[in-house]
C-alpha cells in the first residue's frame, strides 16, 4: 500500500509547480535525477521526496528571488549510463539551475563528464569514498574522514578493538573505503595479521562461512571488531547469521557505514541491539530543528511510520546551501552561485552547522548509534563538526593533493610540485 | 537479566537505611564530566574509586552499566525504575524527576561490568555470577585472577565447570608463576576452544629481529635463514633498514627529487635536463653528483650483501618465559589436526546447508524439466511469491511458530496454482518449441518481479523465523551450524523422500515417468499427457513456494530475491543431469561443495569464488554434456 | 517453372536491403539537419545520443537475429560480446585522456618525466579511485588505437570461437545451449565487478565520451559524427548479415536451425557453420558496443549481466526473428518505447481509485506484451510487415519448424 501512495506522490510531482501562479516571473528549474525504478530506487526514492517537500517548503515561503521553483524530475532507473543521459537532458533541454542526484558512485561518475561539460551544479547527498572534487559538485555527504575514520577511532578508543574484520560489498564505496582504512590502520600499529578483509556480491545471502571466519578471528586472542561496509539487502542475511551464531555487540561489535533507519526496517532488530552505526545524522538527533523536520515529513509523505536518515539531512542541507547562495550571489547562474557558496553556512538537523568548504565538501559532526530494539538508533557519541576532506591523508597517492577552488581554482592540486594536477575531475 | 538484576540492586537499597554517603558523594562531584561523558581509556579510575564507596557505589555502577541512571541539571544522579527514581548517594525517592539519561557505550560498560566482577563472582544470585563469569570470559585481568581464586566455592556445576575454565586460562595469561602457567596450559593441551587458542596465541606471538650474534636475555623461537621461504632477501633488507643498519635503498623518486635539486644551467651533473626523461641518463646525472659530492652516496647492492653477511636474523617470542612457551607451542601444535579436521567438518556443513538450498530452489525446476523439457524462467519468481507469502502471513499471525506452519502450505498452494495458470494460459499453447517456452516464461518473469516490487515495494521485507529456529547448534568453538540452516536440510530432505514416494509408489508417479518417456506412447495408453504435464508443473512450482518461506528465513525477502537463485539453480540442474532427482541432488552437492571450497580457498573475496564457480560449471558441461547422471534410453534423443 | 532464374544480384533478390539502406540514409541526414550542431537545432544533442546508441542496440539485434534467428542458437550472452568491445575500446579512450593529463600535470615539474613515471601517473589517475596504482596487465595495448581496435574485433571473436567450438564439439544445443551462454556472461560479469580484475570493478571506466585528440570538437558534434558512423556500421553489417544469410550458406544455416542432425548427416561440416556464424555475430555485436559506449560515457559490469542479453532477445523477438529488418525494428521500437516510458513523460492512466503510472507499470506491461507476442505472433512484427507485403507462407500441416518456413518449404512453395 505504501507503494502505492508513493506513486500517487509520484504522478503530481511530474507536474509539479505549486503555487506557480500566485508569483511574478518565470519559475527556477532544478533537476532531481535520482532512481524510481530499478534497485536502487528503494534508496533514492526518498531523496526525490526529500526534494520536493523542500521546494514546497520554499515556495511556501515565497520561492527564490521572487520567482517560484519548479522540480524536474526524471527518472534514470539505477542505469548508470541513463544517469548521463538525463543529466544532460535536464541541462539542456529543461535548462535546470540545479541538480540534486545520484546515490551510487558510479552513478556520479557517470554525471560527471556531462556536468563539467555543460557547467551545471550538481548536490550529491550520500557518504561517499572521497578521492574527488569537482568544481561542479558539491558533496554534502560525508568525505571518509567524516565517517569511517571517526567510527574507527569510536573502535579502538572506546570498544578496545584489536583485531579487524573490514567486510564489504565489493564495489567501489567499501574497496576505497577499506584501502584508507587498511592504510589507517597499519599507521596506528595494527599489524596486517589483524586485518581481514572480504568482499561479497550485492545481495548476497550466504553469510556462514564469512561470519564463521570472522568468530575465528578471536583465536588471536584480541578483541575482534567487524567494520562492514556491506550494502543494502545483504545486510540482512548478514545480521540474520550473526544474530544466529550468538555474536553479540559485546563480543564483535560491528560497525556498520551503509546501514540506517531505513535498512533497519527490513529486520527484525531485536537481535542487533548495541551493534553500531556511523552517521553524520541520525532521526534520534535531539534538536528543534530535527524535530520539526521529521514531523513535517511524516506530514509530507503522508505516513506516520516513515523514518528520516542521513542521506535526507544531507540533501536539505544541500538544498538549503544551494537556496542561501542564491539569495547571497543574486542569481541562479552556475558560477556566481559556485563562487558565493563557499562559505555559506546553513543550519543542520542535529543543533549545529554545516559550512560549505572550498574543496566543496562540508563540515559534518560524526554521529555513532546503538541499534534499539525499535530499529532507532541511540546516539552514543557525537562530535563537533569536522572539515571534509576531499583527498585522504592516509593513501601516500593522496596525501600530497588538495582542492580548493575559490583560491587555486583546482580540485586536484599537488601540494609537492604546487601544480594542478587536473581541472576537471578524474571520473 | 538486566532488569532482574536492577530490581535486586533496588530493592537492596530500600531496604537499607537512607544514608548518606559522603565519599561517593565527593567522588561524583569530582568527576561529573567522566560521568556524563565517559570514555572507556579514561572512566577505569573513576569506577575504582566509586567502587571503592561501598554498597551505593556498587549500586550505582550496576545501575550506570544498565542504561538506568540520569544526570539532572544540577549535577545529581539517579537511579531510574519505570516512573520511579531515587538519588544514587542518599537513596531517597526523588518525585517527579526528569533526569536526563546517561548512556554510557559498551566499552565503558565493560570496564563497568570488570570493575563489577568481584563483588558479584561470590553473588547468591546464579545469574549474577553468570554475568561476573561472561565479563571475565570477554576481557580477563590479572585482578579478576585473583578475585576468582579469593571466591567462595561454586555450587552450581555448570558453573563451577565454567568457572574453573576461566580460572585455567587467566592463570595462563596472568599467572605469576611460570610453572602454574605451564602445568595450566598441559591441562588444557588439545583443547580447541576459541578461548584458549586466544590465551595461547599471544603468547606465541613473535617479532623477527637482525642481530650481529644471538641475543642472550631474549626467548628465541628460532632463527631465520635468508632466502627462506617467508624470509626473502628483500624481507631481511627491509629489516635491516628498519633497524638503522641499513641506509635505505635510492628511490626512483628521492633521485628525481635530489637531481631537481641541483639543475643548474639547463643541465644536472652535465646532463642536460631535457634527457633527463631516460632513466639511465638520470643515473648517469646522479652519479656525476655523486662525485662531485652534490648529494649522499646511495646504498649500494655491496653494502647490502655486506651488512647481510655481519647478521643473523632471529624470530623472538614477546613472553620471555622459554618453558612457557614451549608448552603454548606444544599445545598449539597437537590441536593443530583436530583443529583442522573440524574445521574441515565445520565446512563440510556449511557445503550441505548451501546444497540443500540449491536442492529446494532446484527440483521445483528439475521437475518441470525433466518432464516438460521446458524451461520455466518464472522459477525464480515462484521461489519470490513463496517468500512474500510467508511474509504476508507473518503480518497478519503474530505468532511465528503458527505463522510459519500456515505460511509453508499457504505458499505450496498459491505458487502451485501460479504455475497451473502459468501452464494453461502459456506453456500447454507452446508445446515443443523450448526456446519460446523460455522467453514466454521470461516475460512472466519480469512482469511478476515488477508487481511484486509494485505490491510490496523495493525495500526488503523481514520474514523471522521463530525463536526456536534462531540461534545455532554448535558442537564447539568451531564446528556450528545455525538451527535455521538445519530446518531447510530437514526440509531439503523432506521433500526428496516426498518427491521420491510420488515418483515411485503412486499412480501420478508412474503416469509422469510414462510421459517423461515417451509421451506418444502414454496417451495411447489412456494418460493425459497435457493433464500430467499441468501437474507435474503445479507440483514443481509449489516447492519453488516452500523453498521461497525456507530462503525467506534466512536471507532477504526482496523482489529480486528469485533472481539471485534462478541461475543457480538452472546450473544444479543442468550439471546434475536432466529428469534425475538423484541427477539434482548431486549436481547441488558439487556445487553446493565447489562453493565453499573455493570461499575456503580465497576467504578475501567471494565474487572471486562465484566467478570460478561458473567457469568450472561451463568447462564442465563441455565434457559432460548431459550432467553427472546423464538420462539414458529413448528420452536422451528427445 | 522449367528452368532457374538467372541469377540477379542479392541486393535485388532482397528488397529489404534497399529499403533499409534507404529509411537508414534518410534518417541519419534528417537528424542531422535537425541536431544543433548542424542544423536547426529542433533534436537536442542528447537526443542525438539516444538515436545514436538505439543504431548500435539495432547493431546488436541483426546480429543476434544471425544467430538466432537464421542459425537457431538462443544466444543469452550476446551482450557480453557487446560489452567487451565497448571495454576494448573504453580502455583505449581512458588511458589516451589520462596520458594527455598526466602529461601536462608532468611537465610542470622541473626534470621531464620518465616513461615510467608517465605510465605510473596515468595508473595512478586510472586506478587510484579504485586503490590501485599498478597498470594491470591486460592494458598493455591500451596507449595504441589501432591495437586496441584490433582487440575490439579479436578478443569477442576468439571468445566466441573457443566458447563455440567448445560447446558445438560436445553438442550442446537447444536450452541447455541457452543457459551455457548465460553462463558464460554471468561469469564475465563477475569477473568483471572484481577490482582485482583490472577492469575498475563495478565503477568501469567512465568518462569515455570525451575523445582523446579532439577537445575542440563539442559534444553536439560529436554525437551526429557517432550518429553518422553507427548507421554506416549498422548498414553494412545489413548487406553482410542479408548477402550471407541470401545464398548457398545461407541456406545450410538455415537447415542447422531447423534439423541439425538431417545437415549433418547429409555431410555439412555443422559445426564449422555454427562457429563461423557464431564468432561473425560476435564481432559484430562488438563492434556495435565499440561505437555504443562512447555515445554512452561509461561502461561498467552491469551491461553485462545476463538480463541484458534477454532483452536483447526479446527484442529480436518481437521484431520478429529470422527478418534481419525485424530485428532492427524490435531493437529501435522496444528500446525507444522503454526508454519513454521509463523516463518518467508517458502520461499515467487515471482509473478510478487508482493511477497507473508507466514509471511502475511499463516492466509488467513489456513483459505481458512479450508473452503475448510469444503466444500469438511468433513472427513479431515483421510478421506484420509480410503480410501486408504479400508475403504469405504456404500452407503445410504438422508442426511449425520454427519462426520462418524453412528452406525446403520456399521450394515447395515454388514448385
Amino acid at each position: 500500500m505504501r507503494k502505492l501512495t508513493a506513486t500517487l506522490m509520484l504522478t503530481s510531482a511530474i507536474s509539479f509547480a505549486p503555487g506557480a501562479m500566485a508569483q511574478e516571473g518565470e519559475p527556477i528549474r532544478i533537476g532531481v535525477l535520482h532512481s524510481l525504478s530499478g534497485t536502487m530506487a528503494i534508496s533514492e526514492t526518498t531523496l526525490k521526496d526529500t526534494v520536493l517537500m523542500m521546494v514546497e517548503r520554499q515556495n511556501a515561503k515565497g520561492g527564490l528571488l521572487g520567482r517560484p521553483l519548479e522540480a524536474v524530475v526524471v527518472d534514470p532507473a539505477s542505469d548508470w549510463p541513463l544517469f548521463a543521459e538525463k543529466a544532460r537532458e535536464l541541462l539542456t533541454v529543461s535548462e535546470v539551475d540545479a541538480i540534486f542526484g545520484c546515490w551510487t558512485s558510479v552513478s556520479r561518475k557517470s554525471v560527471l563528464p556531462v556536468i563539467e561539460e555543460l557547467n551545471g551544479l550538481l548536490f550529491y547527498p550520500v557518504q561517499y569514498e572521497g578521492e574527488e572534487s569537482s568544481k561542479n559538485v558539491i558533496y554534502t555527504g560525508a568525505a571518509p574522514n567524516q565517517q569511517a575514520i571517526p567510527a574507527v577511532d569510536y573502535m579502538m578508543e572506546e570498544l578496545g578493538v584489536e583485531s579487524w574484520a573490514l567486510l564489504g560489498t565489493d564495489y567501489v564505496y567499501p574497496r576505497t573505503t577499506n584501502n584508507i582504512l587498511d592504510a589507517y590502520l597499519k599507521d596506528k600499529g595494527v599489524a596486517a595479521e589483524d586485518i581481514f578483509v572480504n568482499y561479497t556480491p550485492f545481495g548476497h545471502s550466504d553469510w556462514s562461512k564469512i561470519v564463521a571466519d570472522v568468530v575465528a578471528l578471536g583465536a588471536g586472542g584480541k578483541k575482534v571488531g567487524v567494520v562492514s561496509t556491506i550494502n543494502g539487502d545483504a545486510n540482512v542475511g548478514f545480521y540474520k547469521e550473526l544474530a544466529a551464531a550468538g555474536v553479540s555487540a559485546d563480543d564483535i561489535p560491528v560497525m556498520a557505514f551503509s546501514v540506517g533507519e531505513e535498512e533497519l526496517a527490513g529486520l527484525d532488530t531485536a537481535n542487533l541491539v548495541g551493534h553500531l552505526a556511523a552517521w553524520n545524522y541520525f532521526q534520534t538527533a535531539e534538536s528543534d530543528a530535527n524535530t520539526a523536520f521529521i514531523e513535517e515529513w511524516k506530514t509530507f509523505i503522508g505516513d506516520d511510520a516513515r523514518v528520516t536518515n542521513d542521506p535526507m539531512e544531507a540533501t536539505v542541507i544541500g538544498f538549503n546551501a544551494w537556496v542561501a547562495a542564491v539569495e547571497k550571489a543574486g542569481t541562479t547562474d552556475v558560477d556566481p552561485v559556485l563562487d558565493a557558496i563557499v562559505g555559506v553556512e546553513v543550519p543542520n538537523l542535529t543543533g549545529g552547522t554545516a559550512t560549505v568548504l572550498p574543496n566543496h565538501h562540508l563540515t559534518k559532526p560524526v554521529l555513532i548509534g546503538e541499534i534499539r530494539e525499535d530499529g532507532q538508533f541511540d546516539i552514543v557519541s557525537q562530535t563537533d563538526p569536522v572539515p571534509g576532506d576531499a583527498w585522504t591523508d592516509y593513501l601516500p597517492e593522496s596525501a600530497k593533493l588538495e582542492a580548493d577552488w575559490p583560491g587555486k581554482d583546482c580540485g586536484m592540486f599537488n601540494t609537492e610540485t604546487n601544480t594542478c594536477v587536473q581541472v576537471q575531475s578524474n571520473y | 537479566m538486566i532488569r532482574p538484576l536492577t530490581v535486586f540492586v533496588l530493592t537492596l537499597l530500600l531496604a537499607m537505611p537512607a544514608s548518606a554517603n559522603p565519599a561517593l558523594e565527593a567522588v561524583i562531584a569530582d568527576n561529573l564530566d567522566q560521568i556524563e561523558k565517559p570514555s572507556r581509556r579514561t572512566v577505569e579510575p573513576v569506577v575504582a574509586q566509586i567502587a571503592a564507596t561501598g554498597p551505593e557505589g556498587l549500586a550505582l555502577l550496576s545501575a550506570w552499566t544498565n542504561r538506568s541512571l540520569g544526570m539532572t541539571d544540577d549535577g545529581r544522579l539517579l537511579i531510574v525504575d519505570g516512573d520511579g527514581a531515587t538519588d544514587a548517594v542518599t537513596g531517597k525517592p526523588v518525585p517527579a524527576a526528569d533526569p536526563k539519561m546517561l548512556r554510557p557505550n559498551s566499552g565503558v560498560r565493560g570496564v563497568i561490568e570488570s570493575a563489577l566482577v568481584a563483588g558479584e563472582i561470590s553473588d547468591p544470585d546464579p545469574a549474577r555470577r553468570a554475568a561476573a563469569l561472561a565479563s571475565i570470559a570477554r576481557d580477563g585481568t590479572a585482578e579478576h585472577l585473583a578475585a576468582l581464586r579469593a571466591a567462595a566455592p561454586e555450587d552450581d556445576p555448570a558453573l563451577a565447570v565454567q568457572r574453573n575454565r576461566a580460572l585455567s586460562l587467566l592463570t595462563i595469561q596472568f599467572d605469576g608463576d611460570p610453572a602454574a602457567r605451564v602445568a595450566a596450559i598441559e591441562a588444557m593441551a588439545g583443547d580447541v576452544g576459541l578461548d584458549f587458542r586466544a590465551a595461547l596465541n599471544p603468547l606465541l606471538a613473535t617479532t623477527r629481529i637482525a642481530a650481529p650474534a644471538e641475543p642472550t636475555d631474549a626467548n628465541i623461537a628460532r632463527e631465520l635463514a635468508v632466502g627462506d621461504d617467508g624470509f626473502p632477501r628483500e624481507a631481511a633488507i627491509a629489516l635491516l633498514t628498519s633497524q638503522g643498519v641499513l641506509q635505505p635503498r635510492l628511490t626512483p623518486a628521492d633521485q628525481r627529487t635530489a637531481l631537481a635539486a641541483n639543475i643548474e644551467g639547463g643541465s644536472v651533473g652535465g646532463v642536460a635536463v631535457a634527457d633527463l626523461s631516460d632513466p639511465a641518463a638520470r643515473d648517469r646525472a646522479y652519479e656525476a653528483l655523486e662525485a662531485s659530492g652534490a648529494v649522499p652516496p646511495a646504498a649500494t647492492d655491496a653494502e647490502a650483501e655486506a651488512a647481510l653477511a655481519a647478521h643473523r636474523f632471529f624470530e623472538v617470542y614477546a613472553e620471555a618465559d622459554s618453558d612457557v612457551t614451549d608448552a603454548a607451542r606444544a599445545a598449539q601444535v597437537g590441536a593443530q589436526l583436530r583443529l583442522a579436521a573440524m574445521t574441515g567438518v565445520d565446512l563440510g556443513l556449511d557445503a550441505l546447508s548451501l546444497a540443500s538450498i540449491y536442492f529446494l530452489a532446484a527440483i521445483g525446476l528439475a521437475v518441470t524439466f525433466g518432464v516438460m523439457r521446458v524451461i520455466n524462467m518464472a522459477h525464480g519468481e515462484f521461489i519470490m511469491m513463496g517468500a512474500y507469502t510467508g511474509y504476508t502471513v507473518q503480518t497478519l499471525i503474530a505468532d511465528r511458530t503458527l505463522s510459519l506452519v500456515v505460511a509453508l502450505p499457504l505458499a505450496f498452494a498459491v505458487t502451485a496454482l501460479a504455475g497451473v495458470i502459468l501452464y494453461r494460459l502459456v506453456i500447454r499453447h507452446l508445446a515443443h518449441r523450448p526456446l519460446e517456452t523460455l522467453l514466454a516464461t521470461f516475460g512472466v518473469s519480469i512482469a511478476l518481479q515488477q508487481l511484486a516490487k509494485n505490491i510490496f515495494g523495493t525495500q526488503a521485507r523481514p520474514l523471522t523465523a521463530p525463536a526456536w529456529l534462531e540461534g545455532a547448534i554448535t558442537v564447539n568453538d568451531v564446528i556450528g551450524v545455525s538451527s535455521i540452516r538445519v530446518a531447510i536440510f530437514v526440509l531439503a530432505l523432506l521433500f526428496l523422500g516426498l518427491f521420491l514416494f510420488i515418483m515411485k509408489r503412486t499412480r501420478l508417479g508412474l503416469e509422469v515417468r510414462a510421459v517423461t518417456q515417451n509421451p506418444g506412447m502414454a496417451a495411447s495408453m489412456g494418460i493425459n499427457p497435457d493433464r500430467i504435464a499441468m501437474m507435474t508443473f503445479g507440483l514443481g512450482s509449489g516447492i519453488a513456494g516452500i523453498a521461497g518461506v525456507a530462503i525467506g528465513l534466512f536471507a532477504q525477502v526482496t523482489s529480486e530475491l528469485g533472481q539471485q537463485y534462478i541461475v543457480q539453480s538452472f546450473m544444479t540442474v543442468v550439471v546434475g543431469g536432466v529428469g534425475n532427482i538423484w541427477g539434482t541432488l548431486a549436481g547441488a552437492a558439487l556445487i553446493g561443495g565447489l562453493s565453499k571450497v573455493i570461499e575456503f580457498l580465497n576467504p578475501a573475496n567471494t565474487l572471486a569464488a562465484q566467478t570460478f564457480m561458473i567457469l568450472f560449471i561451463i568447462i564442465f558441461i563441455q565434457f559432460r554434456p548431459r550432467g553427472i547422471i546423464p538420462q539414458r534410453g529413448r528420452a536422451a534423443e528427445a | 517453372m522449367t528452368d532457374r532464374p538467372t541469377r540477379q544480384p542479392f541486393i535485388l533478390r532482397n528488397p529489404s536491403i534497399l529499403a533499409v539502406l534507404a529509411v537508414l540514409a534518410v534518417f541519419t541526414v534528417a537528424v542531422t539537419l535537425l541536431s544543433q550542431a548542424y542544423g536547426s537545432g529542433v533534436i537536442p544533442t542528447s537526443t542525438v545520443k539516444v538515436l545514436g546508441k538505439t543504431l548500435c542496440l539495432a547493431l546488436a539485434a541483426v546480429a543476434m537475429d544471425l544467430v538466432w534467428g537464421y542459425l537457431g542458437i538462443l544466444s543469452l550472452g550476446q551482450m557480453a560480446f557487446f560489452a567487451l568491445g565497448g571495454y576494448l575500446i573504453g580502455q583505449w579512450l581512458m588511458y589516451a585522456r589520462t596520458e594527455a593529463i598526466v602529461a601536462a600535470s608532468l611537465a610542470g615539474n622541473p626534470i621531464p618525466p620518465t616513461p615510467a613515471e608517465l605510465q605510473e601517473g596515468v595508473a595512478n589517475q586510472i586506478f587510484g579511485v579504485v586503490g590501485s596504482s599498478d597498470l594491470p596487465p591486460v592494458w598493455s595495448f591500451a596507449h595504441s588505437l589501432p591495437l586496441q581496435l584490433l582487440l575490439v574485433v579479436a578478443v569477442p571473436g576468439l571468445l566466441a570461437m573457443v566458447f563455440g567450438w567448445l560447446a558445438f564439439r560436445s553438442r550442446v544445443n537447444g536450452v541447455y545451449l541457452s543457459i551455457l551462454t548465460q553462463a558464460m556472461t554471468l561469469a564475465l560479469a563477475l569477473w568483471l565487478f572484481q577490482n582485482d580484475s583490472g577492469f575498475r570493478g563495478n565503477n568501469g571506466l567512465s568518462g569515455l565520451q570525451n575523445i582523446p585528440g579532439l577537445d575542440g570538437v563539442d559534444q553536439a558534434r560529436l554525437s551526429v559524427w557517432f550518429l553518422w558512423a553507427s548507421a554506416l556500421a549498422l548498414g553494412l553489417a545489413y548487406v553482410l548479415a542479408a548477402w550471407l544469410v541470401s545464398g548457398k550458406f545461407g541456406s545450410v544455416v538455415r537447415a542447422i536451425r531447423d534439423d541439425e542432425t538431417r545437415v549433418r548427416f547429409l555431410g555439412y561440416p555443422v559445426e564449422g557453420f555454427k562457429l563461423v556464424v557464431f564468432t561473425l555475430a560476435a564481432m559484430i555485436t562488438a563492434v556495435a558496443g565499440a561505437l555504443y559506449y562512447p555515445q554512452a560515457g561509461i561502461i561498467n559490469p552491469a551491461e553485462l549481466m545476463p538480463i541484458a542479453s534477454i532483452y536483447l532477445a526479446v527484442w529480436v523477438a518481437i521484431g520478429g526473428r529470422g527478418r534481419l529488418y525485424g530485428a532492427i525494428i524490435g531493437a529501435v521500437v522496444v528500446s525507444l518505447l522503454s526508454s519513454w516510458f521509463t523516463g518518467g513523460r508517458a502520461p499515467s492512466i487515471h482509473l478510478p481509485g487508482y493511477t497507473v503510472n508507466w514509471v511502475d507499470w511499463w516492466q509488467v506491461a513489456l513483459g505481458v506484451s512479450f508473452v503475448l507476442v510469444t503466444l500469438f505472433a511468433p513472427k513479431g512484427i515483421a510478421g506484420i510487415v509480410d503480410r501486408l507485403g504479400g508475403i504469405m507462407p504456404p500452407r503445410r500441416p504438422g508442426r511449425d519448424p520454427g519462426p520462418d518456413q524453412g528452406a525446403l518449404q520456399e521450394q515447395e512453395a515454388k514448385a
